[in-house]
């Protein structure tokens, strides 16, 4: 995804984090302004299926050829999925960051966290800053 | 106590031109360099697979020039410098009095009482100051000559062709130097690089830097960053200084054994002698992860009890091998092709093999 996008029907962490929310379960995934800055993914350290990860606390990798960097829980809850084909395609990551490269799905424990997160809207506001 | 002011970047003539390309710049030994400016990956096969290029104006020149100026080199320099003929190139180790080392360098001869020794960016003023110390009882003199060179390596399978057709000159063989006009400026062109695939390295004016880098790349070479310049040289096990050699470790060790004449008496031989008379308790080694991982410098080498056995001083992702690897110093016990250790990467345990040079087999 050469341009950068901010779907309008995802939620945002300002670590960098998107959420789609669909009622007590969510999927987690790196923003474009993510993956741009980390460069080209080629390696993905998932958490293993129920783990429980804590708003705000790392849960993942993502590695580019030079650099690793932490990935962050946008929201508690507990790991129900983990993105198999990142492990061969992790560039998925950066070609398709809000489809194929969602990186877990969640039970949310909190799902009231969403309230403290951002619209797209905000989360550009915060990047143009 | 006051606060230094932050230091400033310098420079390269070729600033503007990875700006404009969008590079991604960072600060790098005092220098604002692009680390890569479309992705580090594709630069890197541009160079295994066709041809690319490296502004490495940041590194540093230093011309000795004397009668003296061969025995001089003989005492700073670990190889046998006698053995270049005018017109050829070799590798030394730069030594302390203790065998560490204090850089390392390519050593021009550009003729019988005239040499060129191009410096790691880091420790060129260090290197300044070291060869001037040594200068004063040999009738040589020592100067600075960074400021004359801008230096693009350019590298790759294609490269000379690419080079030769573009800028209408025929090209050094390997190791060898040659005084060319580029750009129509008094240039050297030299038989080396730092990628493990053919090329030279361009010593030109800094006048015609950015138009010569313009044509080279409407020749079609791709501009490369420091980040591509990692990854080549790491999958040749080329060393780096400040990673793989320090002025803690000598050349034996870090398995340099082989640019290293003792007999020539150059300062810090004798500790060299003895680190190769009696071995060294650790060695460096390329490795590679068994799987997944990606190796980090700093990172920890375990053994087969999980005990501290050595330290990785370059990690990656190789591109060419497709997974993780890197060079270490390990315990000289298990240096041995094939050993299996583990590599503690930010408190995983990541399987891995010590392997031979160079990881990626041209």
């Amino acid at each position: 995804m050469a341009e950068a996008n901010y779907p309008d029907d995802l939620r945002y962490h300002d670590q960098h984090d998107w959420v789609r929310v669909e009622g007590d379960s969510a999927t987690f995934g790196i923003t474009w302004y993510a993956q741009d800055t980390l460069g080209e993914v080629v390696f993905f350290e998932p958490p293993e299926g129920g783990t429980a990860l804590t708003k705000d606390q790392p849960y993942a990798e993502v590695e580019s050829v030079k650099a690793v960097s932490d990935v962050i829980a946008p929201m508690s809850g507990e790991v129900t999925e983990v993105n198999d084909a990142l492990s061969d395609s992790p560039e998925q990551i950066n070609e398709d960051p809000y489809g194929a490269g969602w990186l877990v799905k969640v039970t949310l424990s909190h799902p009231e966290e969403a309230e403290t997160l951002l619209s797209a809207a905000e989360y550009q506001k915060l990047l143009d800053r | 106590m006051a606060t230094p002011l932050e230091e400033q970047l310098r420079r390269t003539p070729l600033f503007e031109q990875h700006a404009e390309l969008g590079a991604k710049l960072v600060p790098f030994a005092g220098w604002e360099m692009p680390v890569l400016y479309e992705g580090i990956r594709e630069e890197h096969t541009a160079v295994r697979t066709h041809a690319g290029m490296f502004d490495v104006s940041h590194m540093g020149e230093v011309e000795v020039e004397g009668p003296g100026a061969l025995a001089f080199l003989q005492l700073l320099l670990s190889n046998d410098v006698s053995k270049i003929a005018v017109g050829g190139a070799q590798y030394s180790c730069i030594c302390n009095e203790s065998g560490g080392v204090v850089d390392d360098a390519f050593c021009y001869r550009l003729g019988t009482d005239r040499f060129l020794i191009v410096t790691n960016a880091a420790n060129h003023e260090a290197d300044l100051a070291w060869l001037g110390r040594w200068s004063r009882d040999h009738d040589v003199a020592v100067r600075d000559v960074a400021d004359r060179y801008a230096m693009l390596a350019v590298q790759g399978p294609h490269a000379r062709a690419v080079l030769s057709r573009a800028l209408g000159i025929d090209l050094p063989d390997r190791f060898r130097v040659v005084a060319r006009n580029v750009g129509r400026r008094p240039a050297l062109i030299c038989g080396t690089g730092y990628t493990g695939e053919d090329g030279v390295e361009m010593l030109i004016d800094p006048e015609v830097a950015i138009p010569i880098f313009e044509e080279l790349r409407d020749a079609g070479v791709v501009p490369c960053g420091l980040g591509a310049r990692d990854t080549l040289r790491l999958e040749v096990c080329y060393p780096l200084h400040g990673n793989e050699l320090t002025p803690e470790r000598n050349p034996i060790e870090a398995d340099l054994g082989w640019c290293c004449k003792e007999a020539t008496g150059f300062i810090g031989s004798s500790a060299i002698a003895a680190a190769r008379a009696e071995d060294t308790a650790e060695r460096l080694v390329p490795f590679t992860i068994e799987g997944a991982g990606i190796p980090r410098d700093g990172n920890p080498v375990l053994g087969a009890q999980g005990e501290h056995v050595g330290t990785v001083t370059s990690g990656t992702f190789a591109p060419s091998l497709g997974i993780g690897a890197g060079m270490a110093y390990v315990a000289a016990g298990l240096a041995e092709p094939g050993t299996e250790v583990e590599i503690d990467v930010r408190g995983k345990h990541r399987p891995a093999r010590i392997a031979s040079k160079p990881l990626y087999p041209r």
